[in-house]
């Protein structure tokens, strides 16, 4: 267990601190955003930031990583929270890599972790069916066809859809709707015939897309791990997911935190600091005692990732539910607690407010998570 | 860390031998032993227990063995406490000598004070309590009133406390007292040991919400107290009494998860009294409930063993300012939780319509409400993380 930074992960933090707050600032968002970008990042960054090694820290030396682990990876994450940095970190640096390295074969390994470790080749997960994270809930189908397969029907909040490389994409090859049993991962190139994707326009300026699948044909070898057992590949990746957004959802917390108790000790009313006032004090001190909560929930859930991973279901459920409440009290009241200013565009908490929201319904809300660690728990 | 791991090695193999099998089962309030002139024992396996402790110095196993403690490092008193956690074994002494004046007086106090104190503190000899409250003087501590005259070669004291949990059991009483009224009332306050057997010291209980009277109010008239009986400097009480009251802050936050009352968990009640259905709890509400408190429990304990590492690392964090308002929320919560649970079987007071446990589970719900005034309320615990770790600005 290890629920301090070491020297190292200390390090790596001040770096991607001084290089997001000045590379990727939240105005970098507001840019993309206001200029309707087509991919929604900035492609010149996510190369600069796979040179620092940040697309691989998870990824072993072997396959060209920087082998630095979930630790490393929420220092880097959360910073790039506080920032609110669009880039495929989160999909391709983590969901995809955990993909590959959970479920690939040697040869697959081989050919693509190198390229994501040189930000050559991005992924994105195509899951989600339903407006809710139900990730069994899979009704596209994988029908047998030769030596492969072809895949047919939707996925909704495809995040970075539409400008990623590869598709991952979850598809049914036996079993009921429901089921965990009969499901596959399959790797599809983003343009294949047959894939037809829609980005859509979210309230994060943020980037995902709809897509449609119309009888794609994949080979054999395009599927990581085992055909009808892609659960055992997928609930892991997607553990790994949670823990990793819910340590950037620590950034947007304490970003937005911090920026409001500033305000607190700048703006004057009547005759005085609005810091000064008991109302605001105890909301702000309330939160303060959530933030340490949930900071040592966050360390706990990322190093058992790498120390502990039969904690993991656990510990991701629980970190992000906790993070998710974090997230949604805190940007309320920054937003509450800059008065009138707080509801305009021209102030950044509204980009944090509305991120806010997309990563809570990302990979799972509240009452998912809660009811999984429910059941995890034997009740 | 070798080193360690044999020490857990020995530890656990001194306890296995050492500890009577009755003093590993879990502890009512009872079957615990606070020592001093007035205790006794609730069993004969109780006393052997408490001896064999008693001689390791490990009833204080972190204060120097040359007042009789256990000399260990925090490392080891951590291992230790892992170690009778996991055989379930009882705190063999109790009180507020060990939580809190001990500490204290360890740290302020003169060499006679430790010499006359901490060992009689390690055996048991002398039952403590705090005489801080005041009817006037309760958040607002400083502003207290007891007077304590320099008569020469003692002082004089007169005036009275409140709240004072169980002064009508204890030996010994550690006192803040007005030494000068003239000055900023932070700087006119003397910290004080008084013997509660000297003349003019009594008592009157005061019934709670509970149902116990582990309260009194203390009174003082014209007791003449020793000079020597003085903790630190004169009018330096207040520095004194801060030190202590970290002491009793961390002390209160961990009573969550270490208290020595607690005998039924929300987990086991809800299997106890709950309908389950395809190994669910049928009652949304209550399933949901139940998970928003493991989570907050989770999170209380590892955030205890954040601040640990964090210490063993020269590290500091806002962490341990929190606790104190975290923990004993955290314990209101959960009191509330098991009542629900408990439905109707929870609204037992006394007598055989009810099982003992039913009836301590409702006893300790109206004494949760007590642990977020104590210590600090909820509200001062605020103010203070807003002023020191916010810093925001100040009225
Ligand atoms: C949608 C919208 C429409 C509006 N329309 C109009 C309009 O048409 N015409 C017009 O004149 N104005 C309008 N306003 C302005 C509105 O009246 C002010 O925003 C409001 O009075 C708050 O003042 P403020 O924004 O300066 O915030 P501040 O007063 O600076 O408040 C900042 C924070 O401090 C808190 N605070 C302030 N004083 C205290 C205190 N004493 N105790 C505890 N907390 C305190 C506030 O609750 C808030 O959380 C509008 C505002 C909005 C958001
Ligand atoms: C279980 C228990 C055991 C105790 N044991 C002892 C003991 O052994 N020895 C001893 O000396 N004392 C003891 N006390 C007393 C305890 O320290 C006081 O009760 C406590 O300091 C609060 O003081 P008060 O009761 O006078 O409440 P008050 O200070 O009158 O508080 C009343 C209300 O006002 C609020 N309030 C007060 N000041 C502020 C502020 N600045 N900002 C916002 N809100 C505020 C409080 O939070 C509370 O809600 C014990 C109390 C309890 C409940």
């Amino acid at each position: 267990m290890a629920l301090v930074l070491n020297e190292e992960q200390r390090l790596l933090q001040e770096t991607a601190k001084d290089f997001l707050g000045s590379r990727a600032p939240v105005e970098a968002l507001r840019k993309l955003r206001d200029k309707r970008d087509a991919i929604g990042y900035e492609a010149a960054l996510w190369q600069e930031m796979a040179e620092m090694g940040w697309a691989s820290i998870i990824v072993p030396e072997t396959y060209g990583g920087l082998e630095f682990g979930f630790l490393g990876l929420g220092v880097v994450i959360e910073e790039a929270g506080r920032t609110l940095t669009a880039s495929p970190l989160l999909c391709s640096g983590v969901v995809g890599a955990s993909a590959i390295l959970l479920g690939g074969s040697e040869e697959q390994k081989q050919s693509l972790l190198p390229a994501i470790a040189q930000g050559e080749l991005t992924f994105a997960l195509a899951l989600e069916e339903t407006h809710h994270h139900r990730p069994h809930h899979i009704g596209v189908t994988a029908s047998q066809q030769g030596d492969g397969y072809v895949l047919n029907g939707s996925k909704c909040f495809v995040l970075d859809g539409h400008s990623a490389d590869r598709l991952i994409v979850v598809a049914r090859s036996h079993g009921k709707l429901r089921e965990t049993e009969g499901l596959s991962l399959f790797l599809v190139e983003g343009d294949a015939p047959g894939v037809t994707r829609t980005r859509t326009i979210m309230a994060d300026s943020r980037n995902a897309a709809n897509i449609h699948l119309n009888n794609v044909t994949v080979a054999a070898s395009s599927i990581l791990g085992e055909v009808g057992d892609g659960w055992s590949v997928l609930e892991p990746v997607l553990d790994r997911g949670r823990v990793a957004l819910a340590a950037e959802m620590m950034g947007y917390a304490l970003e937005s935190f911090e920026r409001t108790v500033n305000y607190l000790k700048e703006r004057e009313q009547f005759g005085v600091l609005i810091g000064t006032f008991q109302s605001l004090q105890h909301r702000a001190a309330h939160i303060q005692s959530e933030l340490e909560l949930s900071r040592s929930v966050l360390l706990q859930a990322l190093s058992s990732v790498d120390d502990s991973p039969e904690e993991l279901p656990v510990m991701a459920s629980l970190a992000k539910s906790r993070l998710n409440e974090l997230v949604k009290l805190v940007t309320n009241e920054a937003v509450q607690m800059h008065g009138g200013i707080g509801v305009t565009d021209d102030l950044e908490i509204g980009f944090f407010l509305k991120r806010a929201r997309s990563a809570m319904q990302i990979f799972g809300d509240t009452g998912y998570h809660k009811d999984r660690y429910a059941t995890l728990n034997g009740y | 860390m070798e080193d360690l791991e044999q020490f857990r090695l020995d530890t656990r193999e001194w306890l296995a031998a050492n500890c009577p099998d009755s003093q590993r089962q879990p502890i009512t309030p009872e079957q615990q032993y606070w020592g001093g002139r007035k205790g006794s024992f609730p069993s004969k396996d109780a006393q052997t227990w408490f001896e064999r402790m008693r001689d390791k110095g490990w009833t204080a196993p972190e204060w120097p063995t040359s007042y009789g403690g256990g000399g260990l490092s925090p490392q080891q008193g951590r291992v230790l406490k892992e170690e009778m956690k996991r055989i379930h074994a009882r705190t063999p002494l109790f009180g507020l000598g060990l939580w809190m004046l001990g500490p204290a007086v360890l740290e302020y106090g003169s060499e006679e004070q430790k010499q006359q104190h901490i060992r009689a503190i390690v055996n048991g000899e002398h039952r403590w309590c705090q005489g801080y409250s005041e009817p006037g003087a309760g958040s607002d501590l400083a502003s207290l009133q007891c007077k304590a005259e320099d008569k020469g070669d003692h002082f004089l004291v007169n005036g009275s406390k409140i709240w004072t949990t169980t002064a009508d059991k204890c030996d010994w009483i550690f006192c803040l007292v007005r030494t000068d009224p003239d000055v900023k009332k932070q700087e006119g306050i003397s910290f004080l040991l008084i013997d509660m057997d000297d003349p003019g010291v009594s008592t009157t209980p005061i019934e709670l919400i509970s149902g116990e009277s582990e309260f009194c109010q203390t009174f003082f008239d014209n007791v003449e107290v020793p000079k020597e009986n003085l903790v630190g400097e004169l009018n330096k009480g207040w520095s004194v009494a801060k030190a202590l009251l970290v002491h009793e802050r961390k002390l209160m936050s961990e009573m969550g998860s270490e208290s020595p009352r607690q005998v039924l968990t929300p987990n086991e009640a809800a299997k106890q009294y709950l309908e389950f259905e395809d190994g669910k709890i049928v009652d949304a509400r209550l399933r949901s409930d139940l998970a928003d408190y493991d989570m907050l429990m989770q999170a209380v304990a590892l955030t205890h063993f954040r601040t640990f590492e964090e210490k063993a690392a020269g590290m500091r964090s806002a962490a341990p300012m929190v606790m104190k308002y975290v923990g004993t929320e955290a314990e209101k919560t959960k009191s509330e939780l098991l009542l629900a649970i408990l439905g109707s079987r929870g609204l037992g007071w006394e007598g055989d319509g009810f099982t003992e446990q039913e009836i301590d589970t409702l006893r300790l719900w109206a004494m949760s409400k007590a642990m977020t005034i104590a210590g600090g309320s909820s509200e001062v615990q605020l103010n203070l993380i807003a002023q020191k770790i916010l810093e925001l600005p100040q009225p």
